[in-house]
Order: C-alpha cells, then sequence, then structure tokens
C-alpha cells in the first residue's frame, strides 16, 4: 500500500465533503446549511483538480476549465441562495430551516 | 512536496469544521474565508494557477462578502441570533451519516490503486486557456453569462421586492 500524492489529494477532498455534509445535515440555520453545500462544492472542485494534475493526459486542461466553470455556477448559486434565505427571512422573521414551511408569500 | 500539502489540508480543514461546529454566525463566516483561501492555496500548490485566481476572487472576494451581508441582513437582535440549539439526536445523527460517507470513501480511495502520471506538472497557461474557451466551448460560456446574468437579476427581485405591503404571513 502506497500511498501517492493523488491519494492524499482524494482524502484531503472526501474529508472536505465530509465536514460539508455533516454541517449541511445537522445545523438547522439557513446560511449555515448553504455554506456547508459549498463547502461540498468545493471538494468536487478539488478532486477535479487533482485527476487533471496526476491524470494521464494534464496537457489538455480540462480539469482547470470544468473548475472554471464549476465556480461561475457555484457564485450564481450562492447569490440566489443567499437571496432565498433574505426572502424567508421577511416573511418569517426567522431563518431557522423548521420554521419555513411555507411556500406561499 | 507533502508538507506544503499537509500545511495547506490543514489550514482547509480546521477552519471548515471549527465554523460547522461554532454558534456565532459571523465567526463561522470568517472562518470560512480562511478555508476558501486554504482551496485558494491548494489549487496553487496543483499548479492550476488561474483556478486559483478564480477561487480568490470569487469565493474569497464575493461569495463571503454577501455571505456577510445576508448574516447581517437577518439577524434581529443584538446578541446573535440565539437559535434554538439543535437536539442532541439530530446532531449524533448527522455526525454518524457524514461520519459513514468518510469512512466508505476512504476505504474506497485507500484501496484503489492509483498510478500517477510520471510527468512533471504541465502547466496549462492562460492564453491556451483563453484559445479553448473561445473555440471549443463558446457555447458553454455564452451559457454560463446568460445563467449568471439571470440568477443575479433574480436574485435582486427576489430580496428587493416587498410581499405587498402589510399582509406578510407572520
Amino acid at each position: 500500500m502506497i500511498l501517492t500524492p493523488l491519494h492524499l489529494c482524494l482524502i484531503l477532498s472526501s474529508a472536505l465533503f465530509c465536514i460539508g455534509l455533516i454541517g449541511a445535515l445537522t445545523r438547522s440555520n439557513a446560511i449555515l446549511v448553504l455554506l456547508g453545500i459549498e463547502l461540498m462544492l468545493n471538494a468536487a472542485n478539488i478532486n477535479f483538480i487533482a485527476f487533471w494534475r496526476y491524470g494521464p493526459n494534464p496537457e489538455a486542461g480540462t480539469g482547470v476549465l470544468f473548475v472554471v466553470f464549476a465556480i461561475g455556477v457555484a457564485a450564481a448559486e450562492a447569490a440566489v441562495g443567499l437571496a432565498l434565505v433574505i426572502a424567508i427571512y421577511r416573511h418569517q422573521r426567522s431563518i431557522r430551516l423548521q420554521d419555513a414551511r411555507l411556500l406561499k408569500g | 512536496m507533502t508538507i506544503p500539502f499537509l500545511i495547506i489540508a490543514f489550514v482547509t480543514l480546521v477552519p471548515a469544521a471549527v465554523a460547522m461546529a461554532l454558534r456565532n454566525l459571523i465567526h463561522s463566516s470568517l472562518l470560512l474565508i480562511a478555508s476558501w483561501a486554504g482551496i485558494a492555496a491548494f489549487y496553487f500548490w496543483a499548479g492550476a494557477e488561474f483556478v486559483a485566481f478564480a477561487q480568490v476572487l470569487v469565493y474569497v472576494g464575493a461569495v463571503s462578502m454577501i455571505v456577510l451581508f445576508a448574516v447581517l441582513l437577518t439577524r434581529h437582535t443584538r446578541i446573535d441570533a440565539g437559535l434554538a440549539p439543535d437536539s442532541i439526536g439530530r446532531a449524533l445523527a448527522g455526525l454518524l451519516a457524514g461520519g459513514a460517507v468518510f469512512g466508505v470513501l476512504l476505504g474506497a480511495v485507500l484501496s484503489t490503486p492509483l498510478r500517477v502520471g510520471a510527468k512533471a506538472a504541465a502547466q496549462v497557461p492562460v492564453k491556451r486557456l483563453g484559445l479553448e474557451l473561445m473555440n471549443h466551448h463558446t457555447i458553454a460560456l455564452l451559457a454560463i453569462g446568460i445563467l449568471l446574468t439571470v440568477s443575479l437579476l433574480g436574485a435582486v427581485v427576489l430580496a428587493a421586492t416587498d410581499s405587498k405591503g402589510k399582509g406578510a404571513t407572520p
């Protein structure tokens, strides 16, 4: 059993993914749940970069391109998510997820 | 090669874990900025400079500001929104599920023989990246531009419109 740098990168990204997962599952604050999901997305990006760097064909640059697009989509997701949190706060005066049971404005 | 990686992993994982455990939302978001900066350092370490700059610009610069604004706009009391503590059972179940996922992933990673390409780090210069984006991925570039425009406009509309004035359900 030999640990290559690729193994280390994958272990780092799975640890980050699980931290985000635990945060998203255990906290009831909407903002923290969103941040946990952001952490999971970042872990996926780390995986792309690791496989691009240590893969058989690093000249192609596809991993880098994919991560650039993923970062763009994640930025859009964060903006919409936090706007939704603010809208929910306006209606319910609280951002506990347990209180947000209505879709009706 | 390994020592910088271990430092980067420490800088990334510890603030993230502490941020997910803290009660104070502002401390959590500030710690997450450190974690995102650690991820940017990882991209640097792996030789993807452009992605590292994008990470710094988007996460450390922009998303952190949005998060801080959201935290400040949704605080209703002086003392930090003392959200009722989550039940112990829920925390335990979440920890158990996350730990189980981590165990499965760790087992899968450790038991897979991964062959690392013997080549040295190949640099992808920004010029080639730009040419690639403009040649083969033009449609995706346009699509992500439209997506960003629409979603940011939607965010403004969602956050700015008042819910028909007074009759908001409490």
